[in-house]
């Protein structure tokens, strides 16, 4: 099990206000992540940290796979996701909404078809290569439409998809860039259960199949048992717990951040097993 | 009729040069909302760029004109370029982030210094083109007028044509269209997408330029002269024209362009060439009180 992501002392100051403090964990290949805590705590400041939205005050956020190992922090935008391979979908939705569905996957895809078409001179005069290329995309897209279920709402303007399936397109398009790291913000926010039990095999499914590093930022405690390998819990900024999701849910201080600090009283019965313990 | 006939050919004409004009500003404006001041320029430089081409080819001794319009057209085009990325790598990527009356006051410098430049370098004299093609068809004669299409304003046309064909293939099939179209959008998630949103941008300058140099070439092959001011009136009647249309809609674009030249061409065949521009102006007046999303504009719907 190796290091997909190493996050070292990440600091994130704005002006007084200390975002995160000192965080340091790892996340691995083929594994899931977990990133949990309050609301304000810091994970989506750490998510815009890794996909350069913000430059860290302090720390050092290195990715490694195959292809080499890269320093997100010093990473133009772009590159983050061209060279180091890491990919992201937002808590709130933000899908081309005047683009179709297919569009949406194709542009994901840009790099490649880019060189394909020697800078779109080639591409506009039909060249085969460039006719290659984008046969290619459309396959890979027509691939991750068929794991999201969106096959047929493919001609679709995305902005006029159903909510579920704007969430799902989020996850195909970011695939659809062929990362090694995927970042998800409350992948399941307003998904019903059974969309939420379809959320956790198709993330399943990219772990074990896809072989992609999976980071996921998620309240619905009951996704966050049942598919991820390791969780990181912040409160306030810092980490106040690391490790296997059994060994989080029991852990007080966990308990405490959640719940608030009320010494010799029980946890109400529902809410231990809304954390998915047994009462 | 016959002259009505004759006007409408000098409007279509005259909108077809407004229209690659106004492309450069829709497509500027749509990328990263805002107005380039210094494109109307950028037409006025590649209107000087195509008589000094011209000059140039002369003294090759290429006797084919049809080659020499060619030559002289992709020279133009190259040149024009240049300088369209050069303005947006100087002026307005350094402020990009910035507050958003910044880029538009450097635009607005970028116009006034384009303009002495190319004063001091080819003096405030207006600069003759000799007529190279002469001639046209003449489409139906009567009452003792006769219509005429001469082969300038066929060739302008023409080209105009060709030249919107291929940008609409451009934008609608290919990766940098649809990365422009993703950065007019979500600039943020196009990066994430590795989508390059700088050379992005500077792309876009740069085809807008190249469109402004084939309006300034077919400026001087219609009217024969050019000066340094030209840039300043012709972009403003492409920027009423983008408006008019929707700006940000590259249809709209060229239709407001066609309307814009219809209207000053009637205007001056029936009331008075000295008002034509009142006219012109007036109809951007109107759109804006009743329609400000322009005709084939979409409306601006804020983001919560």
């Amino acid at each position: 099990m190796t290091a997909l992501l190493t996050v070292e002392h990440l600091t994130m100051r704005f002006g007084g206000l200390t975002a995160v403090d000192d965080l340091s964990f790892t996340a691995a290949a083929r594994e899931i992540t977990a990133i949990i805590g309050p609301n304000g705590a810091g994970k989506t400041t750490v998510f815009n940290c890794l996909t350069g939205f913000y430059k860290p005050t302090v720390g050092r956020l290195t990715l490694a796979h195959d292809g080499g190992t890269y320093l997100l922090e010093q990473l133009d935008g772009h590159c983050i996701a061209k060279d180091a391979k890491v990919a992201r979908t937002f808590q709130n939705i933000r899908l081309f909404a005047r683009m179709t569905v297919l569009e949406n996957l194709i542009v994901a895809q840009h790099n490649r078809l880019m060189r394909a078409s020697g800078y779109t001179l080639l591409g506009l005069f039909g060249h085969p290569r460039y006719a290659r290329a984008e046969k290619e995309a459309v396959e890979l897209a027509r691939h991750w439409l068929e794991r999201t279920r969106l096959t047929d709402l493919a001609d679709w303007e995305a902005g006029n998809l159903p909510y579920g399936a704007q969430r799902r397109l989020e996850i195909a398009r970011a695939m659809c860039t062929r990362p090694t790291l995927l970042c998800l913000d409350e992948p399941a926010a307003g998904l019903n259960p059974r969309e939420s039990g379809e959320l956790n095999h198709l993330l399943q499914a990219i772990r074990d199949e896809d072989g992609v590093g999976v980071l996921l930022i998620e309240h619905d405690m009951s996704v966050v048992m049942q598919i991820s390998d390791h969780v990181v819990v912040l409160d306030y900024g810092r980490r106040i717990a690391d490790g296997p999701p059994e060994a989080v849910r029991n852990d007080p201080a966990v308990i405490r951040a959640y719940l608030g600090e009320e010494e010799d009283e029980e946890l109400p019965p529902e809410i231990v097993a809304d954390l998915g313990g047994t009462p | 009729m016959e002259y009505f006939l004759q006007q409408l050919i000098n409007g279509l004409t005259l909108g077809a040069i407004y229209g690659l004009i106004a492309i450069g500003y829709t497509m500027v404006y749509g990328i990263i909302g805002m107005i380039n001041f210094a494109h109307g320029d950028v037409f006025m430089i590649g209107a000087f760029i195509a008589i000094i081409a011209f000059a140039l080819v002369w003294t090759t001794g290429l006797a084919s004109i049809p080659l020499a319009i060619l030559l002289v057209l992709v020279v133009t085009m190259i040149f024009t370029a240049a300088y369209g990325w050069a303005v947006e790598r100087i002026a307005y990527r350094p402020l990009r982030g910035s507050f958003r009356l910044a880029p538009l006051i450097s635009a607005i410098g970028m116009s006034i210094f384009l303009q002495n430049y190319v004063q001091l370098l080819q003096g405030a004299r207006i600069k003759p083109l000799p007529p190279l093609i002469s001639g046209g068809v003449i489409l139906t004669e009567g009452n003792g007028f006769a219509v005429q299409l001469n082969y300038t304003q066929m060739i302008i046309i023409v080209v105009t044509v060709l030249l919107m064909a291929a940008f609409t293939l451009v934008i609608t099939r290919t990766a940098l269209g649809r990365a422009q179209r993703a950065c007019e959008q979500d600039r943020g998630m196009a990066a994430l997408l590795g989508i390059d949103v700088d050379r992005t941008i500077s792309l876009t300058f740069v085809m807008g330029a190249a469109l402004a140099a084939v309006a300034g070439l077919m400026f001087a092959l219609y009217y024969g002269v050019v000066d340094f001011f030209i840039g300043f009136l012709a972009g403003l009647k492409a920027f009423t024209a983008a408006v008019l249309g929707g700006i940000g809609s590259l249809p709209g674009a060229m239709l407001g362009g066609i309307l814009i030249g219809l209207i000053e061409a009637f205007w001056s065949g029936y009331f008075s060439v000295e008002y034509k521009d009142v006219a012109a102006f007036s109809i951007l007046v109107l759109v804006l009180i009743f329609r400000p999303t322009g005709l084939l504009g979409r409306p601006e719907v804020e983001k919560v």
